[in-house]
């Protein structure tokens, strides 16, 4: 079990020292404005990057219809402004909808 | 500071974590791992995606080397995240120490989605305090209830989270040309590279979406 808490803690402190990158660098190194917009824009391309795989695949292969249906229905509903809750619940109920019809 | 429409949205994305930490915590318990596993490691990790993988592979027999590597390798993006917010989080050393443990992609994506520093700030930390509570409370309740849950997959919770994703970052994509073009190449590289390559990796190949951006900025 120790070999267990060994994996925790180092990805514990690996976690931790990703995380701290910005704070400690923030403030000692003057960034150029540039440099910070792409900043900003990598964080948003991430994102979707995150939310393409997320909704398209599941342990590197094809996750199925059901849930990129569902991701494209909440996709469609913000695009038309619609409230947080209905985009996040008309994905969900979705997706569970198609499952519950059977399609994966 | 605080509208009362993204308390909603954060007490909704909260929701939604609760219930994946529980099922996180259901899951690596019934798969023989002792509670306190996913307990502390959602206390010190506290990485949604990482913890489930690291826990498959433990759980598959891959050893405690390839669990770490995998985790890690999925939280590499943490620090683009981190560079991203890191005006958010605030100038005093605790702020900015405690601050860094809840850069995860929801408390990024609400704090960029936010129009003015303040409100970046506030949405930040509110959503990062009450994510971070839910979360570490509901993997302990999975933890507790072991498998008596049912899978989770019924209820469509996968979709709900690119969706959150989608909400939050089309006011980004709606503004601004550019970083539509290198989000859309990103994703593209992504899916591309997916099945060949290990997990974490695909989302930092995306990042390769953001020379588009770099080459349609350069001034002439």
């Amino acid at each position: 079990m120790s070999a267990t808490v060994a994996a925790i803690l180092v990805l514990a402190v690996g976690t931790y020292a990703f995380r701290l990158v910005g704070p400690v660098l923030h403030g000692r190194v003057e960034l150029p404005a540039r440099l910070q917009e792409l900043l900003a824009a990598g964080a948003v391309v991430l994102l979707v990057a995150l939310l393409a795989t997320g909704a398209l695949t599941e342990g590197g292969a094809f996750a199925g219809w059901a849930r990129p249906v569902g991701v494209l229905v909440g996709g469609v509903l913000a695009w038309r402004r619609a409230p947080f809750l209905v985009v996040v619940l008309g994905a969900a109920a979705t997706t569970a909808g198609l499952r519950a019809v059977g399609v994966a | 500071m605080l509208d009362t429409a993204l308390l909603r949205d954060v007490s909704l994305v909260c929701l939604a974590s609760g219930v994946v930490g529980v099922s996180f915590g259901a899951i690596a318990v019934a798969g023989g791992l002792p509670v306190w596993v996913p307990v502390v490691m959602s206390l010190v990790v506290y990485a949604g995606s990482a913890q489930f993988s690291t826990v498959g592979v433990l759980l598959a027999g891959g050893g405690p080397f390839a669990a770490a590597a995998t985790g890690l390798l999925l939280n590499t993006r943490t620090a683009a995240f981190s560079l991203a917010v890191a005006d958010v989080l605030g100038r005093g050393r605790v702020s900015r120490f405690v601050g860094a443990h809840l850069v995860t992609d929801e408390t990024v994506a609400f704090a960029l989605a936010q129009p003015d520093p303040a409100r970046r700030r506030a949405a930040f930390w509110v959503s990062g305090l009450g994510l971070f509570a839910v979360w570490n409370v509901c993997v302990l309740g999975g933890a507790l209830a072991g498998s008596a849950l049912g899978d989770t997959g019924t209820y469509g919770l996968d979709a709900a989270f690119p969706a959150v994703l989608a909400a939050l970052v089309l006011p980004a994509l709606r503004d601004d040309a550019g970083v539509r073009r290198a989000a859309v190449l990103g994703a593209v590289v992504a899916l591309a590279v997916t099945p060949s390559v290990p997990a974490g990796v695909p989302v930092l190949l995306a990042l390769t979406g953001l020379f588009a951006l770099a080459l349609s900025r350069r001034p002439v």
